[in-house]
């Protein structure tokens, strides 16, 4: 199944012939649930009138779908037209419209330290959101490991051979070598400035993670194996998400009960400064970058690092 | 400020610490994690609720920046009441469904179902606490995900597909639900619960935004109903619930779909306001949708022809019992959901613990032909699921038959007769339907097969690990003491609605 699945997303669709060739093998320890599923669809799937049956439903009910799916459509794009349409300007009937906004932008530098009022409003006013935000990735992350990747019962994996072996083209290796560190160094740049100027973890950690694969798709994946492999990914992972959890759990603690936040805010525009917004910014980039790398290799090969 | 008030904030991180530890572990130092982050979160929100029973309810401001710039979350008797609940199927279903978590889910993959099941309990803790309907929604988000992530935990290739479609469906209603969020904000410039209250009824006063307003309920409303099963969104139902794994089947139904429903309880009654909300058409229209989800999902549960399915299905009846005692309206309307959905969460996730067992000793098939006097075989299970069979049917002395009588009451309060004679119908009728579907399969199961050889009968299997049987017996217990003393939990929801204003 997983082989399908990536044959699915892979353009050419050599994979996928050699994949229905092969026989799935029984796995013993897995044999349960399995038998279970085969046996019902077999009882559905051998009787000839059943699978008549089945095309007949499936021919009605795509007439019958595509009516439908077009009617709710109109109706739907409809009411939000209307909707809109109705909606007052902003703020325009509630005088109180902008109390929340404007102390954000007033008093964001003073209350944080962070000249970037973005990074001041999603890393210390709102920054119960973030922290759910950044464990959506990771949530991600995992379903995708799940998914994805080849356990201890695919004993018969099947790797799809690229569609031509990227790492031996020359004009793309050294364009790629030439271009790795500068956006590595950007990345870098904007992750360590989130808290100065427009950027972030999120922005940031995307850009480490597209050199990551640009790396690994000029450079092949034996280059990048020999640093990222799954289990460095993981520590790498836990490392960043325990530090921001915990931190964040101790600065909501400490400020909930009225006391002194003992983490100093710095002088505003030097690049230490801000409180915990630059070690949480590095956090955050460093989660996204492993997540895009992650999602990358997986869905190539099925694997991050060697196994 | 009490040192009780930091638990919340404590039962959170402490599960989202937990999860990217299990990251880092084996399988059984995974599950112990898993387990001891379990109790903690049951024993942390007992707490809780014993806390705010004895004094009030109380807020929580996550950092130092007060209610309208800040988060914040807040925590009453009803959302203590409610996750002690959730938290009890949880500690439960995960020994009981081990037994197939063990060979359903690949060997090197445990650490991560854990990590999975720690989010999960971190998304409904969330959830079910919070103040801010921003934050509702990101977690929310976590939510979905991580049960998607569980339930494709399996990987045969069925469950695959029923996971893509589940995540369809359920991104739609999620970006439905964003959409009503971004409309909220739009109007009224705040994200909190209760600035929010204030501005919208601020609004509403003026009768040419009162369409606008109903548009944006609805919009809530509907991405809620798509993620939680309502008619005539529930066909994600059964193959999603029938084919992963039991502890993932019985977590989804009874604890995910009902934590939508919950969040969307708490978004009428805190943001919208339950007086502007009956001057609003919609609840008619959940009331129809309501009824149309309890004799759809009935009817749907007795033409399939497989136990998982039935059951399933029989899922979306139940969601359709909520949501028409939500459209009932009135306080005694939500007291009744809320009631339905604590028994609901009970008896559902214990009859997919069950089921199982049951296809165990009918040679894995799941086909009611096959599972003819499997109760026979597995005496314990057989007896389990006839007493879910007769709550979900609504026999006395189980939570069914109190949550039935209770929006039956309702009904009879909320003083429109056609309602009442509309809800009296659907009730009727589907407790018939429910009769007729789910004690046609008690009696397969306690009936001898047709052509059985009593020399070469199957032995009769006696010995369940205590890891089963605790927790099967446990659900049991919650459901009898909810369905004997239905007026302690009502007298509790009562009282948490109060405060919940």
């Amino acid at each position: 199944m997983k082989e399908f699945l990536r044959a699915c997303f892979r353009k050419d669709s050599s994979g996928m012939e050699e994949f229905l060739n092969t026989e799935e093998k029984p796995d013993v320890s897995r044999q349960i649930r399995k038998s279970a599923v085969r046996k019902w669809q077999e009882s559905l799937l051998s009787n000839p009138e059943m699978q008549k049956e089945i095309q007949r439903r499936q021919q009605r009910y795509h007439v019958l779908y595509r009516i439908i799916a077009v009617i709710s459509c109109i109706l739907f794009i409809a009411v939000m037209l209307y909707m809109i349409a109705h909606l007052p300007l902003y703020g325009f009937k509630n005088p109180r419209a902008d109390v929340v906004a404007s102390r954000y932008i007033e008093k964001g530098l003073e209350e944080t330290g962070a000249v970037n009022v973005v990074a001041a409003m999603i890393l210390d006013y709102r920054a119960f959101d973030t922290l759910g935000e950044s464990f959506v990735l990771f949530t991600a992350l995992v379903c995708t490991t799940i998914l994805l990747r080849f356990g201890a019962k695919d004993k018969n994996r099947f790797v799809a051979e690229p569609v031509f072996d990227t790492s031996s083209d020359t004009i793309l290796r050294v364009i790629g070598l030439f271009l790795v560190p500068c956006i590595l160094l950007f990345g870098i740049y904007i992750i360590l400035n989130g808290h100065l100027s427009p950027g972030g973890g999120f922005s940031g950690g995307t850009i480490l993670g597209a050199s990551l694969i640009i790396l690994s798709a000029s450079a092949g994946f034996t280059t990048t194996d020999r640093i990222f492999t799954y289990k460095r990914l993981n520590i790498m992972t836990f490392a960043a998400l325990g530090f921001y959890s915990l931190s964040k759990g101790f600065v909501f603690f400490v400020g909930a009960n009225g006391m002194h936040n003992p983490i100093p805010k710095g002088i505003p525009g030097a690049i230490l400064s801000a409180g915990l917004i630059l070690p949480l910014n590095i956090a955050v980039g460093l989660v996204v970058a492993c997540t895009m790398y992650g999602f990358y290799s997986l869905f190539e090969r099925g694997m991050i690092g060697h196994a | 400020m009490d040192f009780i008030c930091n638990l919340p904030l404590f039962m959170i991180i402490a599960s989202l610490f937990s999860s990217v530890l299990c990251l880092l572990l084996k399988k059984k130092a995974a599950y112990t994690v898993c387990g001891i982050l379990m109790v903690f979160l049951t024993t942390a929100d007992a707490i809780v609720l014993y806390y705010t029973y004895a004094h009030s309810t109380f807020t929580y401001p996550m950092g130092e920046f007060p209610a309208p710039w800040g988060n914040e979350i807040r925590a009453g008797v009803l959302e203590c009441l409610i996750l002690l609940v959730f938290m009890i199927v949880l500690i439960c279903s995960i020994p009981a469904g081990y037994r197939y978590l063990r060979w359903e889910v690949d060997e090197t993959k445990h650490n991560l179902y854990c990590a999975l099941l720690n989010l999960s309990a971190a998304a409904v803790c969330a959830l079910v606490f919070t103040n801010d309907i921003f934050t509702g929604y990101v977690f929310l988000e976590i939510l979905t995900l991580a049960s998607c992530g569980l339930m494709v935990a399996t990987e045969t290739g069925r469950i695959v597909l029923a996971g893509v479609r589940y995540m369809i469906m359920n991104l739609l209603g999620s970006s439905l639900f964003l959409l009503g969020v971004v409309l909220l904000y739009g109007m009224t410039g705040h994200l909190l619960m209760v600035p929010l209250h204030e501005s919208l009824a601020e609004i509403s006063t003026d009768p040419s935004m009162m369409l606008t307003v109903t548009l944006v309920v609805g919009v809530l409303t509907i991405g809620l109903a798509i993620k939680s099963g309502l008619f005539p969104f529930y066909f994600w139902m059964p193959d999603t619930y029938g084919w992963s794994t039991p502890t993932t089947a019985a977590f989804m139904s009874s604890v995910v779909s009902k934590a939508y429903i919950f969040l969307l309880i708490k978004v009428y009654w805190r943001v919208i306001g339950i007086d502007l909300l009956e001057r609003m058409p919609l609840h008619l229209i959940v009331l129809a949708l309501g009824i149309a989800g309890v004799i759809f999902g009935s009817v749907s549960a007795i033409r399939s022809n497989d136990v998982n399915r039935m059951v399933a299905y029989s899922s979306a009846a139940q969601i359709g019992y909520i949501f028409m005692s939500l459209g009932i309206g009135g306080r005694a309307g939500y007291i009744a959901a809320i009631f339905h959905l604590l028994g609901h969460s009970v008896t559902k996730s214990l009859l997919f613990l069950v089921t199982p067992r049951l296809e165990e000793v009918a040679d894995n098939s799941m086909i009611f032909k096959d599972l003819q006097g499997s109760a026979l075989r597995d005496r314990t299970s057989g007896l389990l699921f006839t007493i879910c069979s007769l709550s979900m049917t609504g026999i006395p002395l189980f939570a069914g038959f109190a949550s039935k009588f209770l929006i039956l009451l309702a009904a009879w309060d909320s003083s429109s007769y056609g309602v009442f004679t509309a809800v009296l119908i659907a009730l009727a009728v589907s407790t018939a339907l429910n009769a007729l579907y789910f004690l046609r399969t008690v009696i397969r199961i306690y009936s001898h097969p047709e052509n059985e050889d009593p020399e070469n009968a199957e032995p009769v299997r006696r010995h369940h690990s205590l890891g089963y049987l605790i927790p099967a017996w446990t659900l049991v217990a919650v459901n009898v003491f909810l369905g004997l003393f239905p007026a302690i939990t009502a007298g509790l929801i009562d009282s948490g609605f109060g405060m919940l204003l």
